[in-house]
């Protein structure tokens, strides 16, 4: 009967169901997921805002509104300004390092060669790691007596214990977690290059290294672009790698602002403070965001 | 006239061109890249190699990389002094409840977005692609109090709560739907098909590297997950993996090698999936990034 009805409505111009059938339906199909997000994330968002404008109580319940005193006081805060810097710092090395190693592994496997698959496989396995799980190798690695790097360079430095190598130590460890990835996008970036393009530069005389400078390097740029900030990205939210390695230390020189939100936030029980930082920490990542997307859109 | 004639010899050099010079080239392609493997796998090799020597050995400095010997002895005692098989099994619900979750919630809603005709589609969905702007650190205060609020630290319901569906699917689960014909969901529904049949029987069945992909992103997500369980359960009973090795990091000896026991314990499940499911994987990750 129902099938009669609707083949007769098809027949005519008119839509198959009315438009209230069909508008339940496809909120009832949405609804897990907007559901989740809205409780989940936009939510805790707006409560993030809110938070950042209260003095808070350890319990973390809003006891005194004070306007934007917390954001004042953070850029008071000679600790946040230190953080900042320090996670510039930590981007830069965690991005060179990662950039570099995903961009060489995926050139050394852009041609075919015996044992190809194996390797290349290989590049890409930091990809399934636990960046806690490997902070933890690293700093057996990394171990003054014990640890195989001061063997192997026949030198005694407490790597994580010095500021000026702690900063390294994590920024290496992440830009080695990140290489699987940007192995990943980088090897379909290559194999988007046309073969055409190497061989009229190889009848033109062209040797490897002119090849890797004038075609794959200008070829690679727009997805340099997007790997490039999408590291930045991450390296923004590291957490586990530096709370397992250093806590931040020594001193504040591995204090990234993820670390020192929740070193505010869980230790202190400075929520609202903490919060604010949150929010500043949002807009940087927004802005990268917004490139990446930008990027994205240009077809990538 | 002479340019061709360059071009014409130019090409004869290559025809030419001596077989070994080729093949000296790939032997040392060969060359650099197990230069290569060597530098990318040597943590994960350390770990394994450390983790499978007596810890007499830890500090004595004539053994080198290779262990001299080889026992099993600090597996047996991971299992025996700490509560690694727990740590495993939570992680392990915890993983399969937000994998399961995710790949439910996102292709419902891809669906909706793709196939049916409602209100405020447009705006709806640039609100579900904006959240991918929001870190989880801009929100994590928040959702602790909340959850915690909720009285519901210290439960394995709190470790999947936040992460009950993920905006990325969503976009990866609509770019699929668009590949599918919409005349076939038409006529599918003219013949009497509901939504929620065509949905399950038919457009699911094909999306199924959709799925694979999705599944190992949020399974292996949510297995490496650190932050979250860290901050939301602190009793032992609720301990996932990360977070109960990292417990067992203490000074002495011992434990170093039982940690690093630990760590490769944990890291064959999250290995073994990616060895599985690396095509699919590989696909999801670069579907948003790159034009196919």
């Amino acid at each position: 009967m129902k099938t009669t009805i609707e083949l007769t409505q098809n027949n005519s111009n008119v839509p198959l169901l009315s438009k209230n059938r069909w508008s339940i339906n496809a909120y009832l199909f949405l609804l897990p997921s907007l559901a989740a997000l809205i409780v989940f994330v936009f939510i805790p968002f707006f409560q993030t805002l809110e938070r950042s404008l209260y003095l808070t109580d350890n319990m973390g319940k809003n006891a005194l509104f004070i306007g934007l005193e917390n954001y004042i006081l953070l850029f008071k805060d000679p600790s946040f300004y230190n953080s900042l810097f320090v996670t510039l710092n930590y981007v830069a090395i965690v991005v060179v390092v990662g950039v570099l190693l995903g961009f060489t592994t995926a050139l050394l496997c852009q041609k075919s060669f015996p044992g190809v698959k194996i390797f290349s496989t290989a590049y890409a396995l930091p990809l399934a790691i636990a960046s806690s799980g490997m902070a933890l190798v690293f700093g057996v690695m990394l171990n003054q007596t014990t640890g195989i790097l001061n063997r192997l360079l026949h030198t005694n430095i407490n790597w994580i214990a010095d500021p000026k190598y702690a900063i390294w130590s994590v920024g290496i460890l992440t830009g080695w977690l990140n290489s699987g990835m940007n192995f990943l996008f980088f090897s379909s970036g290559l194999a988007g290059i046309s073969e055409n393009l190497y061989e009229s530069a190889s009848i033109d005389g062209a040797n490897q290294f002119h090849k890797l400078i004038y075609i794959t390097i200008p070829s690679l740029m727009p997805i340099t672009f997007f790997v490039v900030v999408t590291n930045i990205i991450n390296a923004f939210q590291s957490f586990g790698q530096i709370k397992l390695l250093t806590q931040g230390g020594p001193g504040e020189s591995t204090n990234v602002i993820v670390h020192d939100i929740y070193r505010n936030a869980f230790m202190n029980y400075r929520y609202g403070y903490a919060s604010a930082e949150s929010v500043i920490l949002f807009f940087i990542i927004m802005i990268f965001t917004y490139f990446m997307f930008r990027a994205r859109k240009r077809g990538l | 006239m002479d340019n061709i004639n360059v071009l014409e010899e130019k090409k004869m050099g290559i025809k030419k061109s001596p077989y070994y010079r080729k093949k000296s080239r790939g032997i040392i392609l060969v060359i650099l890249n197990i230069i290569m493997i060597c530098i990318v796998l040597f943590p994960l090799f350390y770990a394994v190699s450390m983790s499978i020597r007596p810890e007499a050995d830890l500090y004595n400095l004539d053994v080198g990389l290779f262990p001299r010997q080889i026992t099993l002895k600090n597996y047996m005692d991971v299992f025996r002094i700490s509560n690694i098989g727990r740590f495993i099994k939570n992680s392990f619900i915890v993983s399969t409840v937000i994998m399961l979750a995710q790949l439910i919630s996102t292709s419902l809603a891809a669906f909706s977005f793709q196939f049916l005709k409602f209100k405020g589609k447009g705006i709806i969905f640039a609100l579900i692609m904006a959240t991918m702007m929001i870190p989880g650190e801009a929100t994590i205060i928040s959702q602790y109090l909340m959850v915690s609020g909720w009285g519901l630290q210290n439960t394995l319901t709190a470790l999947f709560l936040p992460y009950l569906t993920s905006a990325m699917g969503v976009f990866l689960f609509k770019q699929a739907f668009e590949t599918f014909p919409v005349e076939l969901y038409e006529s599918a529904k003219i013949d009497g098909c509901s939504d929620i049949k065509f949905f399950t029987y038919i457009l699911l069945p094909v999306s199924r590297p959709t799925i694979a992909a999705l599944s190992v992103t949020s399974f292996l997500g949510a297995w490496n997950m650190y932050m979250w369980p860290l901050l939301i359960t602190g009793s032992e009973k609720y301990r996932t993996v990360q977070i109960g090795i990292a417990m067992l990091n203490a000074a002495d000896a011992q434990s170093l090698l039982l940690m690093l026991a630990g760590v490769v314990v944990c890291m064959i499940p999250s290995l073994t999936i990616f060895l599985i499911a690396r095509k699919n994987m590989i696909n999801g990750l670069t579907a948003g990034a790159v034009k196919s």
